[in-house]
């Protein structure tokens, strides 16, 4: 997991050479629905920044017709572009439709819409099949081959729960929830104020402001046992929701650091759990460091691997799951005797 | 691509799809600016690889015999239904999830893909308003270093080449990729094995490599991804155990299972704690669910079968010596603290 964390690097949206020539084939029947339009909205419309829109005018302005002669050319009003900031482009009739959607575009709004689907219900699950099928059919006949060459599964509960969920967001009500807390192995009850349905790394979850908690939590989908919406109108919550773009690590960065020994057969604990390093080491396996928010989670996943892992530091962190491991062995002693 | 290139790109797009004819090469030169001062050798490379940019970009070029007396030299143009994105309306519900799922994709080639792909709908018309579901927020990720060249090996129908579970080397023509849980696989046919595998992304630990030129093998047109997936991924479960659960606890474990009738319950041979719920548990992987019951540590008992008891239990011997200090130690010190409280 290491590796895919986002880099500053990266490239900024719409840099490649590709994409500039996808979007000048785009910007040009765009511009020509869209008469006047602000640079800002354009730019907004597109996922790029102003600049990038102002060096594509500056690429379309140079292209036309062949012959090049200042009738031929894409004709452009840079005076307006420069003064009020708006576009004003003509002479271009030949590009009214933008080009079919290719494979990858095709295939990468496909997926996710597969993803939304998988955390909607009801009406938005019906609109998102109609838009596939329309999608699909517009792609044509390849497209049927790549929707079908690339699959996305969420987890994301039953419909019944998730159509409960919607529609408590929809009308601004507080739900009654029954949830299975996995790290601690327990199921609890509580009221909470929905406020966002995420989708990350494969799973669904729901935003909400838990009266249990008295914070705000995050609840997986299909952990949730069952939910009845109420009539109490959900209350104000001031609270910044995570930026699902950063993915666990943003949630866990405060939480103190445990560095554990793998052996070969737990290694697979480095691709399933955010790491904040990974070293490899003689015997085949690695030596990891994770941020632990909730001991409770660190306890099951020791009991879990074994003697696969061995806490380094901070000495005694794994102490609590050789204890529940006494406690569990005793309770078999006791049951025999 | 400088400015310059885009232009000229551009300008042979506009040239291609307004001729009536098919254009000579001859002819593209004289006409489309940025050809005229290249030497016969520059121009001839530089068309070549301009015609390969418009492929790239899914422009359709179309070759045939400009004139019908010599048919010696091919002539060039686009076809404008082949060209342009058929009509398209979508209503206002269909708009707005199309622009909510558009935002989903965190990986930067494909999320590149997608803007495009919304780009175009504008143009279209569509005016994705994804304000109507602002509470709906998608994430698609694949933070997989193979990712990427496998996508687009996928796309292309290129052979690749990769290193498995770091040892032996795989070569695959890969016909899909499946995302389950946030994990990456491709499935496709291994050619030295001549069969049908599924690789999960994160085993692969280098980038593979493309090993044949674009459109090498046909994927089966009745490819249904799901159900290979579901047949190439571990098995259905077989056997079943009974385990004891304590109230409110374990729950991922109490959701699998159901209930022991009560003259199963007198056939068991080991007593479970009292109070304890007692359910019988379907599995495929022994070693999976004994992890999954040492887990939960005291709220799960294992009372059948006799292997699985027996493996939980020394893997609570072996997690009950890692210890950092002696429990006696530690419990003084622990009532000590209760003490002062």
């Amino acid at each position: 997991m290491t590796e895919g964390q986002k880099s500053p690097g990266q490239k900024s949206a719409g840099q490649t050479a590709q994409a500039q020539m996808r979007r000048l084939l785009s910007l040009v029947p765009y511009l020509r629905k869209h008469d006047g339009a602000a640079i800002a909205d354009v730019a907004e419309a597109f996922g790029v920044s102003p600049q990038r829109i102002r060096e594509d005018l500056n690429v379309l302005w140079m292209c036309g017709l062949p012959g090049l002669s200042p009738g031929d050319l894409i004709d452009i009003d840079m005076d307006a572009v420069d003064g009020e900031g708006v576009i004003h482009l003509s002479n271009a009739d030949y590009l009214t439709r933008p080009l079919r959607l290719a494979a990858d575009e095709a295939l990468a709004l496909i997926l996710a819409l597969r993803t939304l689907r998988g955390v909607t219900a009801t009406e938005d699950r019906e609109a998102i099949d109609r838009a596939l099928t329309k999608l699909e059919s517009v792609a044509g006949e390849r497209s049927n081959r790549f929707g079908g060459q690339a699959e996305v599964a969420v987890t994301g509960g039953r419909e019944d729960l998730r159509a409960t969920v919607t529609d408590a967001l929809r009308r601004g009500k507080r739900l009654e929830l029954t949830y299975d807390v996995a790290s601690r192995a327990e199921t609890t009850h509580r009221f909470v104020d929905p406020l966002r349905v995420f989708v990350l790394e494969g799973f669904g979850y729901l935003d909400a402001w838990c009266y249990l908690a008295n914070g705000l939590r995050s609840f997986r989908l299909d952990r949730i046992a069952s939910i009845r919406v109420t009539d109490t109108d959900v209350a104000e919550h001031h609270v910044e929701l995570r930026d699902v773009s950063l993915g666990w690590f943003d949630a866990l960065k405060d939480a103190p650091l445990v560095t554990l020994a793998l052996d070969r057969s737990a290694t697979w604990v480095a691709e399933y759990y955010p790491m904040e390093s990974v070293t490899p080491a003689d015997d085949g396996g690695l030596t990891v460091t994770t941020r632990v928010s909730d001991p409770a989670w660190l306890r099951g996943l020791l009991l879990r691997l074994g003697g696969g892992a061995r806490v380094l530091s901070p000495e005694g962190a794994g102490d609590s799951a050789a204890d529940a491991a006494s406690e569990a062995l005793d309770q078999y002693a006791a049951l025999a005797g | 691509m400088a400015p310059r290139k885009t232009e000229r790109i551009l300008n042979l797009t506009i040239c291609l799809l307004v001729t009536r004819t098919f254009l000579p090469k001859s002819r593209i030169r004289e006409i489309v600016d940025g050809y005229h001062d290249l030497s016969d050798q520059a121009f001839e490379r530089t068309f070549e690889r301009d015609k390969e940019e418009l492929r790239k970009l899914g422009i359709p070029l179309q070759v045939g015999s400009y004139d019908p007396l010599f048919d010696d030299e091919p002539g060039y143009r686009i076809e404008r239904s082949a060209f342009e994105l058929p009509p398209i309306e979508l209503d206002a519900e269909e708009a707005a999830v199309v622009g909510v799922a558009a935002r989903s994709w965190q990986h930067t080639a494909v999320a590149e893909s997608t803007r495009s792909a919304l780009a175009k709908l504008r143009a279209a018309g569509i005016e994705p308003d994804a304000g109507r579901l602002a509470s709906l927020e998608p994430s698609v990720s694949a933070n997989e270093p193979a990712f990427e060249p496998l996508w687009h090996a996928v796309l292309d129908r290129a052979r690749v080449s990769f290193t498995y579970r770091g040892g032996e080397t795989r070569t695959l023509e890969p016909w899909g990729m499946t995302s389950n849980k946030g994990r990456w696989y491709v499935i496709g046919y291994d050619t030295a094995r001549k069969a049908t595998r599924m690789f999960k992304l994160s085993r692969i630990p280098d980038t593979p490599r493309r090993v044949s030129k674009e459109a090498a093998y046909d994927v089966p047109a009745d490819l249904d991804l799901r159900s290979l997936a579901r047949s190439l991924a571990p098995d259905e479960p077989r056997a079943s155990a009974i385990i004891a659960i304590r109230p409110g606890r374990a729950p991922g474990l109490r959701r699998h299972g159901r209930g022991l009738p009560a003259e199963r319950l007198e056939q068991l041979t080991h007593a479970w704690p009292q109070g304890f719920d007692v359910v019988e548990v379907p599995y495929a992987d022994a070693g999976y669910l004994c992890e999954e019951v040492v887990g939960y540590a005291a709220d799960a008992v294992v009372l059948e079968p006799a292997e699985l008891r027996v493996a939980v239990i020394d893997q609570l011997r072996t997690v009950a010596a890692t210890r950092s200090v002696s429990r006696r130690y530690a419990a003084t010190v622990g009532s000590a603290e209760e003490a002062v409280r």
